[in-house]
Order: structure tokens, then sequence, then C-alpha cells
């Protein structure tokens, strides 16, 4: 499904990573492979670093901590959130939705909309997309989007496949209508009959969590888990991802009558390196204006890792002047989207670390 | 430039690559041992191998790694 949009525009983009960093040499003690096959596979995905929560933090917590970060510098004030939407697969309860908690806990107005939703690595673009959509009534001028993942909480630290890249992270992200209006183009595809390959098993109404559900088994390929556990098929994803971003990308540039070489830089989400080297290549993308590096120094924090590449690789060049970007996020749905997103002299593009 | 048998056994050298003729089904490799022979192999031929192309018939035994290379633009 195609989107067009044209006076909406990103004006400033916050991150809040965990203080609590883990090293992969350290962690790759508790794999069931020996160590010279992880260091292996270290230098290829390039996992050394990630950011992780400390025993019962929530995105609420992450979430809040950057809105007041916003709120004490005089970049945000809290009068003027007409919408707060949060994206996260990892929400602090069932019942009620993150979003409300983060506005109770911020004292935020009664008028104004909160809304969750259920996406993960996609979330990113669909969280843009549902704030542009919000901003096309009269009396949404400014919405706030939370896209945060506490997912290092449900990954086995005896499964190689998913735990060394998974971290956690919160970014915040304020849109408006712009007075300058200039075109923003989307592509949204989902494909639910595989949304096996990325799955917790446990937790939901369909099977509860319970002593059961917590037992660690043998995945059969040198991994353990148990169903509460974050499972990935990482093949199927892998194949996922390099036959169907790259005609996503595609028709959505010729859609938007553009050329690769008219983007700046192609912001993806990020799983690993060699994925993104990979997906760089098949479409002929020069490796410099595809960033790889947030797995290797934070991690993979699901839809919060786009915004996570723009900060640590574009703040100065996002506040300074004009970027032309081309988003694009995929994963568990399966969903994946990609948007043509301009931005102009960000008013704030910087990261926290909490606490 | 080293063969494909020479980087299939600095990836996995508890195996003799040259006597088996299905490595997955023998358990001679993972899909993240075909990641890091992938890896290598790029670094090696100075090429790279599509990412739609890394899948396990693919590395199935050295004919088919070779073929592979082959596709990719390694001269036979």
């Amino acid at each position: 499904m195609n989107f067009r949009f044209r006076d909406k525009r990103v004006t400033g983009v916050l991150t809040v990573l965990p203080r609590n960093e883990r090293l992969f040499l350290e962690e790759m003690k508790n794999f069931n492979f020996p160590e010279e096959r992880s260091l292996k596979l270290k230098e290829v995905m390039g996992y050394d670093k990630r950011r992780v929560v400390t025993d019962g933090v929530c995105v609420s917590d992450l979430a809040v901590f950057g809105i007041q970060k916003l709120f004490e510098k005089g970049l945000l004030k809290p009068e003027e959130i007409d919408a707060l939407l949060v994206v996260s697969q990892s929400p602090d309860h069932f019942i009620p939705p993150t979003s409300s908690i983060i506005q109770g806990r911020l004292k935020l107005k009664q008028d104004m909309l909160c809304a969750d939703f259920s996406q993960a690595c996609a979330g990113f673009v669909l969280g843009l997309l549902q704030a542009f959509m919000y901003l096309e009534q009269e009396s949404i001028k400014k919405v706030v989007l939370v896209n945060g993942e506490v997912l290092s909480r449900k990954t086995s630290p005896r499964d190689r496949n998913i735990y060394p890249l998974v971290g956690d992270a919160v970014a915040i992200t304020v849109i408006e209508r712009d007075p300058e209006p200039t075109d923003i183009h989307a592509s949204f595809r989902m494909d639910g009959s595989r949304h096996a390959a990325l799955i917790i098993p446990a937790g939901g109404m369909r099977l509860p969590c319970s002593a059961e559900t917590a037992q660690m088994q043998d995945a059969g390929d040198n991994n353990f888990r148990a169903k509460d556990h974050l499972y990935m098929d990482g093949a199927a994803i892998f194949n996922f991802v390099q036959t169907e971003v790259p005609p996503l990308i595609e028709n959505l540039l010729a859609t938007a009558n553009r050329t690769k070489e008219s983007v700046d830089y192609f912001l993806c989400h990020q799983p690993n390196r060699f994925m993104l080297q990979k997906l760089a290549d098949k479409m002929k993308i020069p490796h410099e204006k595809m960033p790889n590096n947030v797995v290797g120094k934070y991690g993979n924090s699901s839809g919060a890792t786009i915004p996570v590449a723009l900060v640590l690789n574009l703040a100065e060049k996002a506040m300074a002047g004009t970027l032309q970007l081309c988003l694009a996020g995929f994963g568990a749905g399966l969903a994946w989207g990609a948007m043509l997103l301009p931005i102009r002299k960000l008013a704030f593009c910087e990261m926290v670390e909490y606490p | 430039m080293k063969s494909v048998l020479e980087i299939l056994k600095e990836i996995r050298p508890e195996f003799d690559f040259s006597a088996s003729n299905d490595f997955m089904a023998d358990g001679m490799l993972d899909s993240f041992d075909m990641v890091t022979l992938v890896a290598a192999l790029d670094k090696n031929y100075g090429i790279s191998i599509p990412g739609t192309e890394i899948v396990p018939e693919n590395f199935q035994n050295v004919a088919s790694i070779e073929a592979l290379l082959r596709k990719s633009g390694v001269a036979a």
C-alpha cells in the first residue's frame, strides 16, 4: 500500500539508551558453541557491545526519562502534545496501554489522544505513518512518537541466534505540520502467513506463561530457549529481507519519481552488519550511504533502530541542513515498510543515557 | 587465493569436507556457518554473493558452492 503526505515534518529526535552495557566477548561463554566459531560470527555480523535495561525497567521508564529531558531543555512543552503514540512489542502491561502510563506519569493534558501500536522492526515507519495521519486532524498540531523495546528481557542467554543481537532503547520523535510543504512518500507491506518466523510463543492469550513455558528446551541446533523467549528463524528472516526489501524501495523510488542517487542516506532497521551489507550490495548502494553500525554499538532495539542510527551517524548533518532520507523497516509480522523522508534542520537530534 | 575446500576447513577444521556430498544433512555446516562461509568467499574472490543466494541448496557440497561462485562472477 502506498502513501503520500505533503505538509508534515519531523522536527526532533531523541534516543534513550540504557547505560548498562554488555560485551559479546563475555556473553559468548554462555553459548553452546566453541569460542572460535562465536568469534567468527562476531566478525561477520558486527556483534560487539549492546545496551540492555537492568531488571524491572520498562519502556515507559525510558520514555518518561527522555521526554522529561526535552521538557527540562525547553525543546518540548507538555501542553503542546496533542497525541502520544507508542509503538512497542514489549509493553509495560497488557492493560492499560503504555501510552496512557506515560501520559499519566508526565501529567499531560486530558484533551489529547494516546494510542499504542503493536509493531516491531517496521515500527518506526508505521509510527510515522500514524503520526502523519493524526496530523490530518485540525485539532492535532504536534505528535510525540515513542518507539521502544526492552526485549532483552525476553531472550534466552543460551540462544546464540538472538541473544547477542538484541538491545533495548527508546526513540522519541516529534512530528508537526510543515509550513513549507515537501512530499513524503511511503509504502508498506504485510504477510501474516509468515508470522511464526519471529515470535514469542508464550505470554499472550494463546499460550499464557506458566512453569512449563518457562522451561528451557534444547532447540536442536545447540541453542536452548523457553517458550517465554523470543524466537527467530534467522535463515527465513534473512531471506525475507533480501527478497522483499529491495523491490519495496525500488518501487517507492519509482512511485516518487526519484533515483537512488537523489537519496543522501538509506537508514534501515539494524538487525546485523552482514544483512545490511548484502542489502546494500544487492541494491548497488555504497555501504557508506547505508549505515550498519548500530548492532555492534548498542544492539538491535527493533523499531527504535532507525532513529538510533540517525542520531548515531547523522546528528550534526540533520541539525545543520537538509537531508533526503530513505527509511526502511522490516521484521515481525512479517511487515516491511519504506519511506522517502526529507528532514530539515532538526531542533534536536541527540542521545541520552538512562538513568 | 584459497580453494573452497581450504576455506571450508578454516571454518570447521574438525570435518573432512571432501568426504561428504551433503554438508547440511551430515551436520557439517549450519546456517551461521553458511554466513561465515559467504563472508570468507566474498573476501577471497573479491565478490559479493547475493543475499538471495544464501540458501542451503547452494552450500550442499563443493560442487554446488563452486557453481554458486561461477554464478556470482568467479571465472571457472
